[in-house]
């Protein structure tokens, strides 16, 4: 059985699932709940200043994007943090601490951009003995529009201000969580890094609007005829999130920085893939907002037998295994040749794959041969692009199979072993000599 | 003495037994089952149904939230869509070459999905869905107002031809309100789908009309531009055994007719044992029906294995479901009659040999205090020959465009040779006709 312990930046918990800063997370009962269904931490609901609390809209929150049989595959939410007075869930997150010390408690922080108000929310969580604290600069709503969350995680100066802010006055491990809503997520990571971080987490919510209300004419979720941008996730983000992670793992100037993994994480595959990638443990919200917590014990067993069957004894062993393996387009073998190929037993004639070739491709798909229905690969016109593979509904019904001998029937050039990129490539014209 | 009563269910349990077979959809199965839908290209569903409605375009108009623009789509294709979508086998035909029934052994419901779209738009639409082209002036009998003769009026009338159909009934619609099982069309759908195909306008009803009676088609034939002959099958066929016209010995197509209007169901008289000979959904449909109106045993005779029966192996389930037994291999040797009343029937079995059908002299004897006869209808054939028209065994010959040999005559539906005798394929007869009409008269 594979140990699923976590240690991620010295915060131990039992596995490396844990749920994010977000509804799910904003109360004793809830994280209690969610503790006794297997979670190996929190990271609670974000504080922001003592005073008065946060007020929230008392209309809809979120809205959703639904694919067949109303799967929900993207929530949006107008929540903003917490809004239970600062003393209450400081008193509760004590006491969570105090009933489940074999998990992790992680505070998530969000105050105004000047170094007091840190220092003094800083001090305060101390006292309920988390194990460390998420700055959280992503909010793309709300909180934004007063100077904090993604206002702060769109300049890179002022991440790397507050960081320096919070390890000067803490001692606790500081996770930056970043936001998607930037160009290039290289520079605020970078300025998180500079000013001290011991972990980044990615991504925040990626700002949306879900729908409109054609009745209404207004954004969804509708408020009393108006709607404003909300943060989108769920499993429609899990590609932006897993480019943006890679994009940081990969950085020499922020190579071996911790991360923890969010966006659109599901089941127990998604996870070991933002693992793969590199990331010491994950966070999940919108999985058990749609499901309930009881996922988790689908992404422990899940991760355990795979992790089995592979022969990885622990996270660490197949930490970061793919990262190495992201690499940029001009690096890609333009010698490695795969012709799509249909397997007649599996394929139940749907034609999906010929209209979508046909029509939209390389006309490398027949419809009819002698006479009869039947779908098969032309290889002379298959440029193997995938596509037939991605709209076919069968698994591993179509495969890429790659032409090691032989000769490409599409371009009559016999296949080369050798790797050959675009930056050698004798059709650009800023190619290099290949070194003798 | 027989034992023939009506009243032998309570009404409220009449009432449940003759309840749609298939319930319809709501939105949310209508919304869940269209997710299933694959949108094959060039799909089979579509190549196997006869009048080659656009299957994967209408079940994804309604899982856009389409349902209006998706009856449209079955309507360009098929009038009697509704209809269609309630008693098509549609096992044997869309949905047996639905790929999911190749992926999973469980094909889309594309029948029922029909149904909700088609109700929808029958049930709310503001007004009738096709508009009729400007008249033309030309003017065309239809012979007949069952599906084939529908179809064919509905669809010259939108070309902006004058129809005129002439019906044989007090009431249009054929076999869809004279013969389909109750329970298959409630609620007096099969008027309403009337109501609303006539709805086009350009289209006059003329009740009481028989042919070779009231009208003949030597005069239809030179006082319009073309006629559309959609007659069916008039007659019904006989045991050929002695005793035939004893009472409890019925016609099931009669019975059927009038099970179908009757506002009463408990007036209709059912025996305690009835015997039903034939092997045809006509069989399996007075069998189910008299089940269902009370009777206590119902045995279904065929003369042949189940493998030659006309009803679908699910139609037959249907029967056995509701608890007629279906026995095979056994024709009609005699019945006996107590006081002019039959009482039992004596059944021969059959085996074949040589490949002919023969009976082995070995007999078997069944309780019997109706006999229903559903061994097939049969076409009127002298009217057809003496118009000059061409026939195979008493039905009309026509070529691919549903025309007769006469050089103004169109037929279609179940008095033509080689059809399937279903309401789709009638449909589709009537329209292709109608289309060649169109052609004709615009030359």
């Amino acid at each position: 059985m594979a140990n699923l312990n976590s240690d991620f930046i010295g915060i131990k918990s039992p596995n490396p699932f844990w749920l994010a800063s977000a509804p799910p997370t904003d109360k004793q009962y809830n994280v209690e709940r969610a503790f006794e269904a297997g979670w190996g931490g929190v990271v609670w609901k974000t504080l922001g200043e003592a005073g008065p609390p946060i007020v929230n809209v008392n209309g809809p929150r979120y809205g959703a994007v639904w694919s067949a049989d109303r799967r929900l595959i993207g929530l949006n939410n107008i929540e903003l943090i917490t809004d239970r007075d600062l003393e209450i869930n400081l008193k509760e997150m004590k006491a969570v601490k105090e009933n489940w010390p074999d998990r992790a408690l992680v505070a998530s922080l969000m105050v105004p951009c000047e170094e007091e108000p840190w220092k003094r929310i800083l001090e305060r969580v101390l006292e309920t003995g988390c194990d460390g604290v998420e700055l959280n600069f992503g909010c793309p709503h709300g909180m934004s529009e007063r100077g904090m969350g993604a206002a702060v995680g769109q300049v890179p100066d002022y991440i790397q201000m507050v960081v320096e802010w919070c390890k000067q006055h803490s001692d606790l491990p500081v996770i930056t969580k970043l936001t998607p809503n930037i160009t290039d997520v290289r520079y605020p990571a970078r300025a998180a890094h500079v000013g001290g971080t011991d972990a980044v987490s990615l991504i925040n919510t990626v700002s949306s609007i879900v729908s409109i209300d054609l009745d209404n004419m207004a954004p969804n979720p509708t408020i009393d005829g108006k709607g404003s941008h909300g943060g989108y996730c769920g499993p429609a983000v899990k590609p932006i999130a897993l480019n943006m992670v890679a994009e940081i793992a990969r950085d020499p100037q922020t190579a071996g920085l911790p991360i923890s993994g969010i966006g659109g994480i599901t089941t127990w595959r998604d996870a070991a893939e933002f693992i793969a990638l590199g990331c010491g443990n994950v966070q999940v919200c919108t999985a058990a907002m749609t499901y309930g917590f009881k996922i988790v014990e689908e992404m422990i067993s899940g991760l355990s037998e795979w992790m089995d069957q592979k022969g990885y004894a622990s996270i660490e062993d197949f930490r970061g295994l793919a990262a190495p393996n992201v690499t940029d387009w001009q690096y890609l073998n333009l010698n490695y040749v795969t012709k799509a190929k249909i397997d007649q037993d599996l394929c139940i004639k749907c034609g999906r794959c010929h209209i979508a070739c046909e029509d939209t491709s390389h006309q490398a798909i027949t419809n009819v041969v002698d006479g009869v229905r039947k779908f098969e690969v032309i290889d002379e016109e298959c440029v193997g692009c995938n596509l037939c593979v991605n709209v076919c509904p069968v698994e591993d019904c179509i495969t890429m199979e790659q032409m090691t001998t032989g000769s490409d029937p599409r371009t009559k050039q016999p296949i080369n072993p050798e790797y050959a990129n675009w930056t050698t490539h004798p059709k650009n014209p800023m190619a290099v000599e290949p070194a003798e | 003495m027989a034992d023939i009563k009506s009243g032998r269910l309570s009404a409220e349990q009449l009432a449940k037994n003759f309840e749609d077979i298939h319930a319809p959809m709501d939105t949310h199965e209508a919304l869940v089952e269209a997710d299933r839908c694959y949108f094959c290209y060039d799909a089979p569903c579509m190549t196997a149904c006869p009048t080659g409605i656009d299957i994967p375009m209408f079940i994804r108009q309604i899982s856009t939230g389409n349902p209006m623009g998706s009856a449209e789509t079955i309507l360009k294709s098929n009038i009697l869509g509704g209809m269609c979508a309630r008693v098509c086998p549609t096992e044997t035909l869309c949905e047996q070459v639905c790929v999911r029934e190749t992926a999973e052994g469980k094909p889309v419901k594309i029948g029922l999905l029909q149904r909700y779209a088609t109700d929808y738009l029958i049930d709310k639409a503001d007004a009738h869905p096709f508009d009729r082209a400007p008249s033309t002036g030309k003017r065309i009998a239809v012979v007949g107002a069952g599906p084939a003769g529908l179809s064919c009026a509905h669809r010259l009338a939108m070309y902006g031809h004058n129809v005129t159909i002439f019906e044989a009934k007090e009431k249009a619609g054929g076999l869809n309100e004279f013969g389909i099982a109750a329970y298959k069309a409630t609620n007096d759908f099969a008027t309403r789908e009337v109501d609303f195909v006539l709805d086009i306008g350009g289209i006059e009803l003329k009740n009481g009309q028989t042919l070779g009676k009231d009208i003949s088609l030597e005069n239809l034939s030179s006082d319009y531009d073309a006629v559309f002959i959609g007659i069916g099958l008039p007659g019904v066929n006989d045991l050929g055994i002695q005793g035939d016209d004893a009472h409890g010995c019925t016609d099931a197509v009669e019975y059927i007719a009038r099970l179908r209007q009757t506002d009463d169901l408990s007036k209709m008289e059912v025996g305690r044992n009835v015997v039903v000979i034939g092997g045809g959904m006509t069989a399996i449909d007075i069998a189910t029906q008299i089940k269902l109106l009370g009777a206590e045993n119902v045995t279904i005779a065929y003369r042949r294995g189940t493998e030659s029966m006309n009803a679908s192996t699910y139609e037959q389930e249907v029967a056995q479901t509701n608890g007629v037994s279906i026995r095979h291999w056994l024709k009609p040797y005699s019945l006996s009659i107590a006081d002019g009343a039959v009482s039992e029937i004596t059944l021969e079995y059959t085996s074949v040999e040589n490949g002919k059908l023969a009976g082995t002299g070995e007999t078997t004897i069944l309780k019997a205090d109706q006999v229903f006869k559903a061994i097939g209808q049969s076409p009127v054939s002298v009217i057809l020959e003496n118009a000059g028209i061409d026939l195979d065994r008493g039905r009309i010959v026509v070529n691919e465009n549903r025309k007769t040999s006469h050089a103004k005559i169109w037929a279609g539906g179940d008095c033509v040779a080689g059809g399937e005798d279903l309401t789709v394929v009638s449909v589709e007869d009537g329209k292709l006709a109608a289309e060649d009409i169109h052609r004709a008269l615009s030359a």
